[in-house]
Parts: C-alpha cells; structure tokens; sequence
C-alpha cells in the first residue's frame, strides 16, 4: 500500500449494548435485538496525497461512518487506518491532529454558548499550534481566510447564518493546520444559492493549502464537481472505485449505474418529460443483509452466483476497482476474445 | 384553454410577531389547470411553505391570511368558515407534507388511519373502504397491499411510509394536493421511483399538483410549469424547460448557474452573493437588489409583473431580454 491515507480492511459493526438482564431475557427466549449491523464491512483503499476521494451512496450505506474511522472519530472494529505510516488511533483513542472534519449540520456542531472565537481557538491552544495570548490574532487571520469579518470571533453562533456557521466550522477545522478533511455532507442543510458558495470555498483551500480530502455526498453533481476519485458504497462494502469522469461516464456497477440514473436532472432541451431509469425495491436492512452480492435482490444482471458469493474486488487499473461479478465474468470473455 | 381548478390571487400572508409583521407571502398569483403539476421553487423562508398552508387555511396564529382569493372549482376557499373548509380539505384538495414520521398516527395501523380518512368525508362499509385502500396503495407502489393494511407506520421504510401518505392524500380523488418537499427525506433510488409514480398519477387521475421543492432538477423533471419564489414573493413564472432555458429574472438565472451540473468539474461555481434577507426587514422595492449584479437605483421602487406570452417576472433589468431568442 503506497497512498497518503491507507485504509486498510477496516470494519466497523454496532451491536447491541445488551445489560446482563437482557442477555439472560434472549438467552430464555425473549425477543431481545441480537444482532449487529456492520455499517462497514472489510474496506480497503488508499488515498494519494492532495487528492479528494468523494463518497457515495444512499443513507444507510456507511458512508458516513467511514469517514468517523478516517477521521479518528470512531475506532474500528477491525482493521486500521493510517495517515503518511502513522496510526489515526491506538487503543481507542485518536492520537494525531492531522486529520479534522466538517459536519454536516452547522447549528448541531457549533457549541451555542461559546463565542465562535473561542470555540475555533480552542483545538490550536491545546495542542499549541498558538498561544492564548496570540490566539486571537490567529483565529483572526483563519476568519479572513474563511470569508468571515474577524470582528465577529466575539459572537455566538445564533448571531450568524447557516453559510457563515458552515464557514466558522471549516476555520475550526482548518486551524488545526491538518493534512487531511473529512467533509461529511458540508452543504446539505445549506440553502441552495449558498451551497455555490461553500463548495466554492472549500476547493479553493483545499488547492491552496494543498489538502487531501474525503468528501461525502448524497448529492451526486456536487461530488462529481469536487473529486478526483469516487467511491461508491452500498450496505457498507464499497462496490466501485474510480476517477469521476470514468465512474460517470462508463459506470461498471450495475449499481453505480442505476444510482446514477436516478438523480432528477435539470431538463433544459425538452419540453418532453424525461424519463427516468428507476432502481426496483428499496435497500435492504443492513440488520440482516442479502446472501452473495448485496446488490443482488435488486440487480437485473443477477445470477445464481450473485446470490451465493460474494464478487471480490477486481483492480481494473491503478486506481479504478469493482466489485462484481457480472463484470467480471465480462472482462473476462474480454480477455478471450 | 384548459379546465383551471385552482386559482389564486394576489394571496398575501402575514404573520403577526412581537418583533414585527413578517410577510411570509406577498402577493402571490397563480393558475392551476386540471392534471397540471407546477413546480415551487424557492430557499427556505422564500414562502412556499405557507403559500401551500395559506391554500388549505392551515395557517395558525399569529400567522393570517389578510388579502387576496383562493378560488377551488370557482369556490372562494379563504372567506369560508372553518366547518366548510374542513370539509373540503382532504376532500378536494389535500396536501403531503415533507415528513411521513411526523404525518402518520404511530399509535394505528394504516388501515384504520385510512379508515378514518375516508369515513371524514364520506360514509362507506368497511370492506368498499378496505377494497379501496388496498387498491390505491397498490397504485402508489406498495407490494402485497391488503397485508400492509394490518400494518403500524414504524414497520415500513421512509420511502413506503411516503407512498402510504400519498395513497391517503389520494383517497377521495381531490382536485388539487399540494406536496411540500415530499422526496426531500428519502433516498434518490426511492426519489426517482415516487417522482415517476406520481407523474403517472396526476396524468391518470387528473389531479393537479402543487410540487413545493427547493431543488430545481427534481421539479425541472417533473412539471410542467414552474413558479420561482423569493423573499415571499414570486419573482418569476412560466413553463418549465422555457424559464430553466432562459431565465428572465436575475435570482433564477443565479440559482441555475449555481449548480454544479452547470459547471466545469472542479472549477468554481458561479455564486450568488450574500444571504437571503429576514423577512422581517426586506430592503424597499425588489428584495433581491442587495444581491443582484444588475440592479440599479431603480430597483429601490417595487418592481410589477412584466407578462410575456405564457410567462412572467418581476425586474426591471431582465436577463437575456435583448438577445433573439431562437423559435
């Protein structure tokens, strides 16, 4: 493995908490919840330096809960991820700075009874990236650099919109000084002409402060905007891996296709009505998957194989993979030919 | 000229705070013909939330309805006591609100939640109001239907939950339902399979829509005309490809070439400038002006609606307006 980020055969499954009570209860036959979700399941990726990996998929997916692993929010229940050969966390616990995250929702991630000054300076002086004394000129200089009036670091997050709180949690991230962002849905709770704006701010300190970045969507055209590389997740196992344009424009999952083919799109040329290219049935419960492949229930390539084993990831090329086995059995009448 | 069901007038609604009026609708007109879907599209506070509410009079205190005609069917709707708008509502027009959570009963199954529906308007025997339920859930999508009947809410997924919402908005065939953001919560496999189910619907059933939605590709694929709010008023309308292919008013065009799908990946996106104002202190004359590149003094004063064939907007310095507009 040679990326910046390795990601390596990570997994993370959430059980019940179960109290001695409810095991004996489940143990006697009492319809107590046994079993786990495996919200990630076996992923391994890398990630090349100053580049951004977006993430994909319906709710559910795990693509949330990945970028909590990468981002040493959540420790994995197998597997490991390291930054530049060293460890995100050890025992548990996040041992490095180089890594920081964007939440999705700006009124729930900034702490309403603190001024917005203060909740930015307190990561860089406990970790002195400043001192307490200069921690206002430097929280400063991150608000300019963020779009934001540097006389507003004494004010309290009710005082600002959604855009500028969006802003201030970037500069908090960014104060950090990290080599890597985790954006987990950076602009879905923005208004729509303030989403321009934030996507616009993001890719201009990414490229300047040379990032590499993670940025998870459930919206498609912003990540096809933002990334170099897609991965596309369903169920928690990553089914299709590669640069945007070759995963856009020639998808090789069934499901990255039928995904795809679902997104409304702006109709300019036709006062026709569009057609649109839907995915039969709804995404399994995570609680008690699908046999084989878990696309397979609603693929309209499946075989038998599908339903009994489980497609191993194939590398196409340096940095493209897939995860099927219709695929597969295509590059390889490909071959023959 | 086709049949209009619903036709709205100069609606305006206020909402009386202790911090001042907010004009949450500001004079919003509008016709709606028979199996017509319209988009309304606008950003949270625009008003096209209570624009949806002030036409089913579900607007609470102290939020009121101080000007302006609802007209259903040729029936004035906002001068009407609450005793004959409960039994239109739901009946002849109804509405699908945004979170099916918070819409449906935890505490019943959606057989009697329909039950109960159907016996709102109309008196039927228990097996005609099973027999229709169960077809009009087969009609939205819903697998083994007459089974589900026996089910609670919490045992179906978002996506059927919303389908279940839809089959009890369709229940008495009404002439209009307004939808506010129905497909904003669910996924966009689930998004697509309802967008098609009700195109088809509305087609079918001649029941016109009111598609409230801040996403511009969602209604662009969807309906046949749309209606762009801001800052309660509507600043632009007209047919759909029409007004995304040469949007008259500044706001539209900025929002189209907002999106990333009209830009070069990872170039920067054209953006609208600041934040949308408070609806408790809107700038005089055009709300949008304080961001709007082309504004001038002029737009200190109300700009009123320009009509052109099948559309309209709501600016003195019109986008694209000069330029021959190809047949």
């Amino acid at each position: 493995m040679s990326g910046f980020i390795n990601i390596d055969n990570v997994s993370q499954i959430f059980g019940p908490n179960l109290t001695t009570g409810e095991k004996i209860a489940a143990k006697l036959g009492a319809r107590v919840e046994t079993r786990s979700v495996r919200a990630v399941s076996d992923v391994t990726l890398s990630i090349r330096k100053g580049e951004t990996l977006g993430l994909v998929g319906e709710s559910g997916c795990g693509k949330s809960t990945l970028g909590r692993v990468i981002a040493g929010i959540l420790p994995p229940t197998t597997g490991a991820v390291t930054i530049d050969d060293a460890p995100v966390m050890e025992n548990g616990t996040k041992v490095t700075t180089r890594v920081q995250t964007v939440f999705q929702d700006p009124f729930a991630s900034l702490d309403p009874r603190m001024k917005v000054g203060n909740t930015v300076a307190e990561g860089p002086i406990a970790h002195a990236l400043t001192t307490k004394s200069e921690a206002r000129s430097y929280v400063a200089s991150w608000f300019e650099r963020v779009g934001l009036d540097p006389v507003w670091v004494e004010r309290y997050p009710h005082q600002f919109s959604g855009g500028q709180r969006q802003r201030i949690a970037i500069a908090r991230a960014l104060a950090m000084q990290p080599d890597v962002l985790i954006c987990d849905e950076p602009v879905a709770s923005l208004d729509v002409s303030i989403q321009a704006q934030i996507i616009n701010l993001l890719l201009e300190l990414t490229r300047d402060l040379a990032l590499t970045s993670v940025f998870i969507s459930h919206d498609l055209s912003v990540v096809q905007h933002v990334s170099d590389r897609v991965a596309v997740m369903y169920l928690g196992r990553i089914v299709e891996l590669g640069p945007v344009a070759q995963v856009f424009g020639e998808p090789a999952h069934p499901y990255t296709a039928a995904l795809f083919g679902s997104v409304p799109k702006l109709v300019l040329d036709a006062d026709e009505l569009v057609h649109f290219d839907t995915i039969e049935g709804e995404v399994p419960s995570p609680l008690s998957p699908p046999s084989g492949c878990y696309y397979h229930p609603r693929c309209p390539l499946a075989t038998q194989t599908c339903g009994t084993t489980q497609p191993i990831t194939q590398q196409i090329s340096d940095l493209r993979a897939v995860a099927c086995h219709y695929f597969e059995k295509q590059l390889a009448e490909g071959v023959s030919d | 000229m086709s049949e209009i069901v619903l036709s709205v007038k100069n609606l305006t609604t206020h909402f009386f705070t202790r911090a001042g009026v907010v004009k949450a609708v500001d004079g919003v007109s509008f016709d709606l013909a028979r199996g017509e879907i319209m988009g309304l599209v606008g950003e949270s506070g625009s008003g096209k939330t209570v624009t949806g509410f002030s036409l089913l009079g579900l607007v609470d205190a102290p939020g009121r309805i101080v000007e302006g005609s609802v007209k259903l069917n040729g029936t004035e709707l906002t001068t009407m006591s609450d005793a004959a708008l409960r039994s239109r509502r739901g009946r002849e027009i109804s509405m699908i609100f945004q979170d099916p959570i918070a819409t449906l009963n935890p505490m019943l199954t959606i057989g009697q939640q329909m039950k109960l529906a159907i016996d709102a308007h109309e008196r039927v025997s228990n097996r005609a109001a099973k027999a229709r339920a169960t077809q009009l859930l087969t009609q939205v999508g819903i697998p083994s239907a007459a089974a589900r009947l026996r089910a609670y809410p919490h045992e179906f997924s978002g996506g059927m939950r919303q389908r279940v919402a839809i089959a009890i908005a369709l229940l008495h065939r009404p002439a209009v339902i307004v939808a506010d953001e129905p497909t904003t919560a669910l996924d966009v496999s689930i998004q697509a399979q309802i967008l098609f189910q009700m195109r088809d619907l509305a087609r079918e059933t001649g029941t016109a829509m009111i598609w409230i939605s801040h996403d511009l590709a969602v209604v662009s694929s969807l309906a046949s005309k749309l209606a762009v709010m801001y800052a309660g008023r509507i600043v632009e309308q007209g047919p759909t490809a029409t007004l995304l292919r040469d949007p008259r008013h500044p706001y539209t065009a900025g929002l189209i070439a907002s999106l990333p799908a009209m830009a070069k990946p990872g170039t920067p996106l054209t953006q609208i400038r600041g934040t949308t104002p408070s609806l408790l202190s809107l700038p005089p004359g055009c709300a949008f002006a304080p961001r709007c590149d082309r504004a001038t003094d002029r737009c200190r004063t109300e700009p009123q609606i320009t009509v052109q064939d099948s559309r309209g907007w709501r600016c003195f310095h019109p986008v694209g307006q000069n330029t021959e507009v190809c047949p």
